[in-house]
């Protein structure tokens, strides 16, 4: 019983990780860039849903949708204001100005709020579903549910819809993308809207299970970890490598000493790297000529 | 402007151009060797830090702005410097010894590293060093007996041949010393064929490969000789703090090390020394703003952190090539002083195409 308990905390762990995985996940695929600011985006959200709820007094949900309103538009600024001068710009320069960009972020966060920790009022906390032995916190609930929502919706999005085909080719060859009339700057826009208001979700969603605070975004290296694990520029590989992350790390908090339980995520890392360097839902091919 | 009449092949790798670098190399030479007899000692020990961050930004820099890698973990590689340094030292082992092997120690885990995540492209290198930095912090923090854990542990004094070198004027000049050595190293590195299919690798990969040069074997080097300075750089900072904690190494050192070699400009030793000067002077800067400014701002937590973030995507966005590509333009400029044209330095855009189809 108590694996399973452990194994339950370990999906919703994961599921954390997954959401802010397929951020990236979602930036990459539509712009090929890596954003190394999405833990601090969901660092972001999480301090606009606490703005919003106990400081203005909204209710849940209407707060939660102010949230994920104002954060969309964060992301269009970050996107016009910082990444859109470095279009055509090697990628390294791109992961670099989003490390600054996470930097800035985090600074501004600690300057508006204060570095002390805070907590999210929300209509969860404390409720508790019982399946027979098993006990489940409704928060926990609440991401697992939230984030397999997600999966599936943008899993679609991108499978079905034209905006989601338009986007994929954008990333696969700007230029073409051009010729063939999609409006590849807009696109860029939209992208980095979609993807800054699902840091939001993740945020509001882990709020309840975490404390907020400025530095709250470096779990967004872990997640990193977790979308190569599962194989980064998929998102349903970036889900499973956030539940394979999160089990794995409860499994070894309750076996390993502390400090080697600690690098559990990084370990992982290199070790897929090692062995199936493209991860488990491999996106990468090798073209052959 | 000058015009290098070329009489002889070797002139093309000779590390002095012509005799006016000579002449203002020999001069800057001469002002640091009498530096100390000038400026006190605060200053003094500013200056030694700049050589020691030079010397781990000759490492990053041969790395990044050569070969075209991104590191985002080597404050991992100036641990393990630092800490290899104080044990062997701390052992009785002699200074130069010590010091040579805090590097080969750091070169060896640059290596480790190194060979099996370069197959990788840029973005899965740069995770996989963070991922290993990380695992060096919690190395230190819990390997207690060598590394004395959270607690930290005391470097004991660099004494060679009954002189202690591990501060104020000595110190000085053994870091003068090392990094005088690592620059040559490193120019020397640069003009050999290793050093020519580093830059090759930076700027296309496909057409180094064409040329026969092995991608994997020569990556491996640049990251390992690149650790190896890192680690150099890593002994004299061990003595420079005095005392090693493992909060010395985080991840804000390895971007701050990153943060050198951009805004000092990619891909020229010059950069590296401006980067150098710039990383010293703007906490110094800092620290004078809290005061002047209203408290407000002044005393506004993370302020450090995130002015370098600011700066980092300010010269990203509006001068990629540093302050030393800054110095190029302007000296361009009274060059050809009527006819200079702003179209010379147009950045080169390219386009992305997809990089999971390569």
């Amino acid at each position: 019983m108590e694996v399973l308990q452990i194994l339950i905390s370990g999906v919703s762990q994961g599921c954390v990780y997954g959401l802010i995985a397929m951020g990236f996940v979602l930036i990459y695929k539509a712009t090929e860039m890596v954003n190394f600011a999405q833990g601090e985006l969901m660092m972001l959200g999480a301090y606009l849903a606490y703005t919003f709820i106990n400081v203005l007094g909204m209710s849940y949900i209407p707060g939660f949708i102010a949230t994920v309103i104002s954060m969309a538009i964060i992301g269009v600024v970050i996107e016009r204001g910082v990444l859109r001068p470095m279009i055509g710009e090697p990628p390294f320069a791109v992961l670099m100005i989003t490390i600054g960009l996470g930097f800035i972020l985090r600074a501004v966060a600690g300057a508006i709020w204060g570095t002390e920790t805070k907590t999210l009022s929300n209509p969860f906390t404390g409720s508790v579903a019982r399946i027979s032995d098993l006990s489940v916190g409704y928060e926990n609930l609440a991401i697992i549910v939230g984030t397999l929502t997600l999966c599936v919706t943008f899993y679609l999005f991108f499978r079905f819809t034209r905006l989601g085909i338009a986007m994929q080719a954008a990333s696969q060859n700007q230029l073409a993308a051009y010729y063939v009339g999609i409006p590849v700057k807009r696109i860029y826009s939209l992208v980095w809207a979609l993807s800054a208001s699902l840091a939001a979700v993740a945020g509001v969603l882990v709020a309840p299970v975490s404390l907020l605070e400025p530095v709250m975004g470096f779990i967004g290296i872990k997640a990193f970890c977790a979308a190569i694990v599962g194989g980064f520029g998929s998102l349903p590989g970036a889900i499973l490598g956030g539940l394979i992350v999160g089990v794995a790390e409860q499994f070894a908090n309750l076996y390993l000493p502390p400090g080697i339980a600690a690098t559990t995520a990084y370990v992982m890392l290199l070790v897929m790297l090692l062995v199936r360097p493209q991860g488990l839902f491999a996106s990468i091919q090798q073209k052959k000529v | 402007m000058r015009f290098i009449l070329k009489t002889h092949y070797q002139q093309d790798i000779d590390v002095f151009k012509h005799n006016g670098q000579r002449f203002w190399f020999g001069l800057l030479a001469l002002l640091v060797i009498v530096a100390p007899l000038f400026i006190d000692t605060f200053y003094l020990g500013e200056l030694s830090l700049v050589y020691i961050y030079a010397i781990a930004g000759i490492g990053l820099m041969l790395l990044v702005g050569h070969t075209g890698l991104v590191s985002l973990g080597h404050a991992a590689f100036l641990a393990i410097g630092a800490y290899a340094h104080a044990w062997f030292i701390g052992k009785g082992w002699p200074l130069p010894l010590s010091i040579l092997l805090a590097g080969l120690l750091s070169a060896a885990a640059g290596a480790m590293v190194g060979r099996p995540t370069l197959r990788m492209t840029g973005i899965y290198l740069a995770i996989a060093t963070l991922a290993f930095a990380h695992i060096v912090e919690q190395i230190i923090a819990h390997w207690e007996p060598v590394t004395g854990g959270f607690r930290g542990q005391l470097v004991p004094d660099a004494v060679f041949m009954g002189f202690d070198l591990s501060r104020g004027i000595p110190f000085y000049y053994l870091c003068l010393f090392v990094v005088v050595l690592c620059l040559l190293a490193a120019l020397n590195l640069l003009r050999s064929p290793t050093g020519r299919s580093m830059v090759a690798i930076r700027d296309s990969e496909i057409s180094a490969q064409s040329m026969g040069i092995d991608l994997a074997r020569t990556k491996t080097i640049a990251f390992a000789v690149s650790a190896g300075f890192t680690g150099v750089a890593g002994a004299l900072f061990a003595h420079k703090l005095g005392y090693l904690a493992p909060d010395a190494f985080t991840m804000l050192t390895s971007i701050q090390l990153l943060l050198m070699v951009v805004v000092g400009g990619l891909g020229s030793m010059h950069g590296v020394f401006y980067g150098a000067i710039f990383i010293v002077v703007l906490p110094q800067f800092i620290a004078i703003m809290r005061d002047t400014l209203p408290t407000a701002i002044g005393q506004l937590p993370g302020l450090e952190p995130g002015l370098f973030g600011l700066i980092l995507v300010l010269f990203l966005i509006f001068e990629p090539l540093g302050i030393y590509g800054r110095w190029l333009k302007v000296k361009q400029f009274f060059d050809e002083f009527p006819l200079y044209r702003k179209a010379t330095h147009k950045r080169q855009k390219s386009y992305l195409r997809t990089e999971r189809l390569r």
